[in-house]
């Protein structure tokens, strides 16, 4: 924002001045030759021959994956099962850490500024740093391959997700309910069940459901790792070059998260 | 019955709201509190159940001293002071029920008041001030459901439900259009009068005020510069509480709406 007074005296006003407009530009520039630099870059690496061939492999591969192999389907149930209990216990398991979590990481309901708050946002992050597919590969060398391996990683990883979220909005609560209980006279557990709880159920419904939607579709990819699930068959019929089964089974994983939508979007509607 | 000796805040920022008010309230007496915004209307009542710890100075209710009860007796103490707000602070999700059983959480243990198992005592005297109230057959319906004026009869009714001696009543009609700000005023005073309460009330509203009370306490700065039946309130003396202005027109006003004939009811 810039006033000047022009040689007639005339107050004049443009968004930036004339330093200002030259330094856009300048960055516009910077920013040009930096993306011409990387493409330049990526494309010495590239080899063009492939990349050219590209639509006759995937037409190919496209012409062996079809049809399906709809008989293929009766193997997949149990997997297919699997994989939505991966996601619903490991969400489940992760609410009882993510909610005292949650609590002890918001500004106003944390005991001790330091020695409570920090340590869940340590918990909050390390568990949202790593991909659950990663903290399968972890699990699968420290307990073994299975669901069991797979459950705990979706869990780990939506610790921090929901325990982030969650004590988002915990902090946007309206204060006046919680002063309007604690005059009364109530304990701080009192005053938690009854300030700040009903405040905050329509997020953390939505949350659950929210992130359940996304470990379902996490969960299919776990098996990848050896960590459950129907990842397991995708993997081996990829191995073995099973095209019609691999694109049964990506179907198969399309309509689970298409449900899955469903479900979380009515669940959603029903609560709030 | 009340008596605050000295009362002192001063906020972490520095601001001194409170500058040593000396005030007594006998059993019984409705107080009005008004005063510039900033004045340090709401820090007063908030010292009084300490949802604002006072700097310095002495709050005395029925000779037990409250600045220095521990947590434990100060929730104790809590339940005996009804508080009534500005914008009702219901917990918008729940019920009317719910709320105003809320105003006996100080008195049952947390599960049964986590499983809403409250004595049927609390039950039935839930049920006595809704229809005091007016809204017995809304006792399902959600708090956000209701209109203003109905919400802050189910803050009053939350506020008995203590079983208090003294209600801090906090801009109890600052949200709410004229008619139903006459409403409450009338209602939370003639509670008070049926129990024999003492009442500190917050608010603006001069004329509003001036009808109801027996005893204006005026506040600047965070000093008591008027303290007086509501009837000598003059120019002037609004001069020293407000500023300058023009106060004839809110004065007269008093006049005009003294008779206002009672039969326009505490139920709308």
């Amino acid at each position: 924002m810039a006033v000047s007074t022009d040689k007639s005296g005339q107050k004049v006003w443009r968004l930036s001045d004339r330093n200002a407009q030259l330094a856009r530009w300048f960055a516009w520039f910077v920013a040009v030759a930096v993306i011409m630099y990387c493409w330049q870059t990526i494309s010495e690496q590239t080899t063009w021959f492939f990349v050219m061939d590209a639509p006759n492999i995937a037409g190919d591969i496209a012409s062996r994956a079809m049809p399906p192999k709809w008989p293929y389907i009766n193997e997949l149930w149990e997997p297919l099962w699997d994989t939505i209990n991966i996601a619903t216990i490991g969400t489940l398991l992760s609410l009882f850490l993510a909610v005292p979590v949650a609590f002890l990481a918001a500004r106003n309901t944390t005991p001790h500024k330091y020695l409570c708050r920090w340590p869940a946002l340590l918990i909050i992050v390390s568990s949202r740093s790593i991909n659950s597919l990663i903290w399968a590969l972890l699990l699968v060398a420290i307990i073994g391959p299975g669901i069991f391996a797979g459950t705990i990683a979706i869990a780990l990883r939506s610790i921090g997700f929901c325990a982030k979220l969650l004590y988002e909005a915990i902090e946007e609560i309206d204060e006046k309910q919680v002063e309007a209980i604690k005059a009364t006279g109530a304990s701080p557990w009192q005053v938690m069940a009854y300030g700040i709880v009903p405040q905050i159920m329509p997020s953390f419904a939505g949350i659950t459901v929210f992130r359940w939607d996304i470990n379902i579709r996490e969960s299919t990819v776990l098996g990848l790792v050896g960590a459950g699930g129907i990842g397991l068959q995708m993997q081996a019929s990829l191995n073995v070059l099973a095209w019609p089964q691999v694109s049964l089974i990506l179907l198969v994983i399309f309509a689970a998260v298409i449900l899955s939508e469903m479900v979380s979007a009515k669940v959603r509607g029903a609560i709030i | 019955m009340l008596k605050l000796n000295q009362l002192t805040k001063r906020y972490a920022t520095g601001d001194l709201a409170l500058k040593a008010v000396d005030v007594e309230i006998p059993k019984g007496q409705v107080v009005a509190l008004i005063g510039p915004s900033g004045a340090g209307k709401s820090t007063l009542i908030r010292c009084i159940n300490r949802l604002v710890e006072p700097t310095s100075g002495g709050v005395d209710l029925n000779g037990k001293e409250l600045t220095k009860l521990g947590s434990g007796a100060l929730r104790q103490a809590r339940r005996r002071m009804g508080m009534i707000f500005q914008e009702y602070a219901l917990v918008e999700r729940l019920t009317v029920m719910e709320n105003v059983l809320s105003g006996r959480l100080g008195y049952v243990g947390f599960w049964r008041s986590f499983l809403r198992r409250y004595p049927q005592s609390a039950v039935d005297e839930a049920f006595r001030l809704l229809e005091r109230v007016g809204l017995d057959h809304m006792a399902d319906k959600r708090a956000d459901e209701l209109s203003g004026g109905q919400r802050q009869r189910v803050g009053i009714a939350r506020a008995l439900i203590q079983d208090p001696e003294l209600l801090l009543v906090d801009e109890p009609t600052a949200s709410l259009d004229p008619k139903t700000s006459r409403q409450i005023m009338r209602l939370i005073c003639e509670l008070c009068a049926e129990r024999d309460l003492a009442a500190i009330i917050n608010i603006h509203d001069v004329a509003l005020a001036q009808m109801f009370v027996q005893r204006v306490i005026g506040l600047r700065f965070g000093e008591v510069v008027y303290d007086g039946p509501p009837n000598e309130l003059t120019p002037d003396t609004l001069t020293q509480i407000y500023g300058e202005e023009d106060w004839e027109a809110t004065i007269e006003k008093v006049d005009e709406e003294e008779v206002v004939t009672p039969e326009e009811g505490a139920v709308a």
